[in-house]
């Protein structure tokens, strides 16, 4: 029997929609993309795009949310077919609860990575280690043929620890669950952030570089470079950031917002958990990583090295310089803190797919949350035994990139031109605890979905290295990294075939070298000059195919045996993928053909 | 650092947390809503 979920506080409603928001990309994306995006001048267009984009669709989402709410619907699915007549609207919405699992699956991964490392710094494994040392335990953390402590698959066992506990805590419902995690893990998360923020800005010179100075790391990351303001790829970064870090296009938001009744407000909350998470992320995100990382390292190797892996490779190491006892409690807070940010959002994941299953197929909170960890786990477990092949990476790309912006697209465009913006404004308004400026209802019409579709246009067409200034005005490329240049695998030059006999060279070149020792061959490809290219490694069950002074071309045979390439691993993510997406699509229709018979099929 | 890089942090970073604190501020002190409404505990 189906149990009705509700919200215990308002407060814990904003907590935990903050929460949802507040991800590991609040500490590790926003101060990378800062950097590489005009450094203090960054924040224009960001707040820009929060104001153009990242507000009206919180708003529309919360809207759309509470709208299907009162009809009974608690995911995207039917939420979305309640608003217009016609009826493939339902499956856009799969697209939300489709993401969710899909991202789930591999998002549940670094969270424990972040729940292990916590066990790590209680542990004190990473003291007395170097740098090296630190960011060679992440790549044999991940690689599930070694263990870092002597639990053999340490990291699937991790993994399954974090999957049957956010399990759960789902089935303990929105006030029982979500709410408890959500009331206990911001405060905590805000708390050992504002600590290692502290420490971040205050730390000043260290001594053991040049400009080893947590100031020049601030500085780096707040001098603003108002030339960079007239690049569209700074305008496309921010856009980008805003979206992903406010969770939009998702589902989570129109969920939670559905067991939020007509008279209760909707605009000031919306409001406010998005500045919160504004706030983690531009002053506490901000005053973290980059500062300590350049205050030990310098700030030549956080320009080569800024990125997501720092969290993991770089941070223990500098924690380690604080001493054993002030370096394990960093270790907590840091990876307390990720963890945190992790949780409440993948607790948020949860919730699209059990609100589904409780409305259509009347099934239980626990039965609901248990079936959403089973399909997390089969269609996460690839991600963990094939980390290292590209499985995660894809998962990001298609389910935690591109549906989110397609996603968003559709919906903006069903709630402002379709529903009708006068409707969905007067759902915005109903029971508000703020006034809303009117001409937001005009962004909504025109702006956001302009907005949308721009975004939506550069993840499709996306030119070489983003540089739009050199393919509006010179020659266009497309980029590898694109939609379209994704889904053709436009950067496999060579070894295309899932299956083969042979492994091709990618580059071309001169063989400079070609031996074996006592566990692999080995073959170094080079340019006229001697410089090396290409180092390749096989196996010795492999024969070698190439000598020293051979000239090899792009897909010249260099190995023979039997192959598996990487695009095998990219393709068979993409099945998994495509199969979720038809499995949710044909439980949308099953359950549209159980309201037919019941006539619950509104307008 | 440079003075312009610490005047945008401070300016951005006063900004977003007044912000920020000022629309926690209001949910805190909001009026609730008559029963029933969407919370259990309230």
């Amino acid at each position: 029997m189906a149990q009705r979920d509700q919200w215990g506080t308002r407060i814990g409603l904003v907590l935990a929609m903050a929460g949802n928001a507040v991800g590991l990309g609040n500490f590790l994306r926003f101060p990378v993309q800062a950097v590489q995006n005009g450094g203090g001048a960054f924040i224009i267009p960001y707040l820009v795009c929060f104001l153009l984009m990242g507000i009206p669709l919180l708003w529309i989402e919360w809207s759309i949310g509470r709208f299907g709410g009162r009809s009974g619907n608690h995911s995207t699915p039917f939420i979305m077919d309640s608003m217009d007549k016609r009826r493939f609207w339902k499956y856009i919405g799969v697209f939300g609860i489709f993401t969710n699992i899909g991202v789930a699956a591999y998002y549940c991964y670094i969270e424990s990575w972040t729940m292990s490392y916590v066990f790590h710094s209680i542990i004190q494994t990473f003291t007395g280690m170097s740098q090296e040392e630190v960011a060679a335990f992440f790549v044999k953390y991940v690689d599930i043929g070694q263990s870092t402590t002597g639990i053999p698959f340490e990291a699937v066992i991790f993994y399954l620890l974090c999957l049957g506990l956010n399990t759960y805590i789902l089935s303990r419902g929105l006030s029982g669950g979500v709410e408890k995690v959500a009331k206990i893990g911001m405060p905590l998360l805000i708390l050992f952030g504002i600590l290692l923020a502290v420490r971040g800005v205050t730390l000043g010179n260290t001594g053991l570089c040049a400009d080893c100075d947590s100031r020049v790391g601030m500085n780096f990351l707040w001098e603003p470079q108002f030339d960079k303001l007239m690049d569209l790829k700074v305008w496309f970064a921010a856009a980008g950031q805003i979206f992903f870090t406010l969770s939009l296009g998702m589902g989570t938001i129109q969920c939670y917002a559905s067991y939020v009744r007509s008279k209760d407000d909707i605009a000031l909350n919306a409001m406010s958990a998005g500045w919160m998470n504004g706030f983690v992320e531009i002053v506490l995100g901000a005053s973290i990583v980059i500062p300590i990382s350049v205050g030990y390292l310098g700030l030549d190797w956080v320009k080569e090295n800024a990125g997501f892996s720092m969290a993991f490779q770089t941070m223990p190491y500098l924690f380690n310089q604080w001493g054993a006892f002030l370096g394990s409690f960093a270790g907590v807070m840091w990876f307390g803190l990720l963890f945190f940010a992790g949780i409440t959002s993948s607790l948020a994941m949860g919730t699209p797919w059990m609100g589904f299953m409780q409305d259509e197929y009347k099934w239980s909170r626990p039965k609901s949350a248990f079936t959403f960890g089973l399909l997390v786990l089969i269609m996460g477990l690839p991600t963990v035994f094939f980390f290292q092949e590209g499985f995660f990476d894809e998962y990001d790309y298609w389910a935690g990139t591109a549906s989110l912006v397609i996603f968003a697209t559709f919906e903006t465009i069903l709630f402002a031109w379709i529903f009708g913006i006068n409707k969905g404004w007067n759902e915005l308004i109903q029971g508000a605890d703020m006034k809303v400026p009117a001409f937001f209802k005009y962004i909504m019409v025109f702006v956001t979905p302009l907005f949308l579709i721009i975004i939506l246009l550069g993840t499709l067409i996306t030119p070489k290295n983003g540089d739009w200034e050199k393919a509006l005005t010179e020659k266009y490329e497309l980029d590898h990294g694109s939609l379209i240049g994704k889904l053709t695998h436009s950067n496999i030059v060579a070894n295309r075939s899932w299956f083969s006999d042979r492994f091709e060279s990618e580059v071309s070149g001169i063989v400079t070298e070609a031996y074996s020792d006592q566990t692999s061959h080995y073959v170094v490809i080079s340019d006229e000059t001697g410089q090396v290219i290409k180092t390749y490694s096989q196996p010795l069950v492999k024969e070698l195919a190439v000598s020293a002074g051979d000239k090899v071309e792009i897909a010249t045979p260099l190995f023979r045996g039997r192959f598996v390439n990487p695009i095998f691993y990219l393709d068979l993510s993409r099945i998994m993928l495509l199969a979720l997406f038809i499995f949710i699509s044909m439980l949308v229709y099953k359950a549209y053909q159980k309201r037919q018979k019941l006539k619950r099929i509104p307008l | 650092m440079t003075t312009i890089a610490l005047v945008t942090m401070i300016t951005v970073q006063v900004l977003v947390t007044f912000i920020c604190g000022y629309f926690f501020w209001k949910i805190l002190t909001a009026k609730p809503k008559p029963e029933p409404d969407s919370y259990s505990e309230e």
